[in-house]
């Protein structure tokens, strides 16, 4: 990893898709959330007050949102439950977020409607982060995704990566695909049939020309790999619920499946998991979905002081 | 005698703009897209007119207004093959070919049904990404691919 962050980043001034980035830009962030891992708390934001707008229920991004405005030295205020607010009242997007600009130096908004965020970002005056807008984009899980397997393999070229799970609704794999596809992996994606990774995806691969393979065999794809990314099936995003339990428990990885794995082979879950991940495996070295977790706070700090305007730190 | 029955369908105008070629369910789409019930200018049209090319045309004719290839291009999302033509003192002046416009505003409605657009008051916007063998739009908004088939437009009334 660059130990200086010099190179001027060009980042708009919001961060809405993982789209908007490009490799240099990806580097750069995981460049900076570097440097505040080796130094956690750095009040450079004192002055400044971030709004944390979360219109549906999550633990980890909010809380480490927050947590990253907090060690930057920034104050926080918001809301984690839309019952408390206007919303209720039929107040629109559009006048939440024009009013809570006036109030806020940068706005972090989780909302179920998808292209919420890119709509907040035009109606608002200070920047904004989008912590999830529905099934569609979630940059700043893919950026700790990132930063967590350049942290664990020292590189991001030339990986093999397994993407098990809910391929077709998830968008951390989604996004997550788009992003290492700046790194010549090879994938490899387990699914069963009804959740494979949609067809839009695969083509941009192969226009690309990178390697993928599919199978509905888990067991099979863990040997040769550097990074297992477990997904869970995720209720919420089925309107069909018959295929929801058809599919929920479909992987549940276990101890004995990762012995014979690569030394450097890590196992990555963007959590909640509910079984996909066996209990057994969490002592094991393999295991760095919390350790992942953890990192939020670095790659959302990264985030924080460059839409704050610092490009070096 | 068949040149002058076409002639009489639907006026001649002296001056101004003839949409011809326009697929007849589409009339009323492209009267809305373009504005026309809402401008005070002469407009003719006919409709379920014969044509080897569509099977039935619609053919709309309206005096003295003149479009910018922003506001006409519009109608290339609902009748890629209609035919502009301008016209002065009774004669063909120019014709003008429709394109696609690379970005599209305030037209199309997004097919995704959890898309903010389908559910506050914003304006879609879509960027087009391919025009064939299939029309496909790109939302903005959420990222998703609106194709032909599920095309719709807004309506302005």
């Amino acid at each position: 990893m660059n130990k200086s962050n010099t190179i001027a980043i060009d980042m708009s001034k919001h961060l809405i898709s993982i789209h908007d980035f490009s490799k240099e830009e990806i580097l750069n962030v995981l460049s900076m959330a570097s440097r505040f891992e080796e130094n956690k708390n750095s009040a450079i934001f004192s002055d400044k007050v971030v709004a944390s707008l979360f219109f549906e229920p999550s633990t980890r991004t909010r809380l480490s949102f927050e947590t990253a405005a907090n060690r930057l030295g920034a104050r926080v205020i918001g809301f984690s439950d839309v019952g408390n607010t206007s919303v209720t009242k039929g107040e629109t997007l559009k006048d939440t977020i024009k009013m809570v600009s006036n109030y806020a130096d940068l706005i972090v908004i989780r909302h179920p409607l998808e292209g919420s965020a890119r709509y907040a970002s035009e109606v608002s005056s200070v920047p904004v982060i989008n912590a999830g807008d529905g099934a569609n984009q979630h940059p700043t899980q893919t950026l700790l995704d990132l930063y967590s397997i350049l942290k664990t393999q020292g590189k991001l070229e030339n990986l093999k990566i397994n993407l098990v799970g809910d391929l077709k609704y998830g968008r951390t794999v989604h996004s997550l695909l788009q992003a290492m596809s700046h790194f010549s992996p090879k994938f490899r994606f387990t699914a069963p049939k009804e959740l494979r990774m949609p067809e839009e995806y695969k083509e941009q691969l192969r226009v690309k020309g990178i390697e993928f393979e599919e199978s509905e065999n888990l067991e099979d794809g863990i040997e040769d790999m550097d990074i297992v990314y477990m997904t869970r099936v995720q209720r919420e995003r089925f309107t069909d619920a018959i295929e929801y339990e058809r599919v929920k428990n479909v992987y549940s990885l276990r101890r004995y499946m990762i012995e014979n794995a690569r030394p450097n082979m890590k196992i990555l879950h963007p959590l909640p998991r509910i079984n996909e991940i066996h209990q057994d495996v969490d002592c094991s070295d393999h295991a760095y979905y919390f350790d992942q977790a953890g990192n939020g706070v670095y790659t959302r700090m990264a985030i924080v002081t460059l839409l704050l305007g610092i490009k070096e730190f | 005698m068949a040149p002058m029955e076409k002639h009489l369908k639907v006026s001649a105008i002296k001056d101004g703009t003839v949409l011809d070629h326009i697929p007849a369910n589409q009339l009323f789409k492209v009267i809305d897209i373009l504005g026309l019930s809402k401008i005070p200018n002469q407009i003719t049209f006919g409709t379920n007119l014969d044509s080897k090319l569509l099977g039935k045309k619609a053919i709309v004719k309206i005096t003295d207004k003149y479009f910018e290839d922003s506001d006409i291009n519009r109608i290339a999302l609902i009748a890629p093959q209609a035919k502009i033509n301008i016209i002065h003192n009774f004669e063909v002046v120019e014709k003008r070919i429709l394109s696609t416009p690379s970005k599209i505003e305030g037209i199309a409605k997004c097919m995704n049904p959890a898309c903010i657009t389908n559910h506050q008051d914003v304006i879609t916007s879509f960027i087009t990404i391919a025009t064939s063998p299939e029309l496909k739009l790109l939302c903005r908004y959420c990222e998703k691919v609106t194709d032909e088939k599920n095309l719709k437009i807004i309506s302005n009334q």
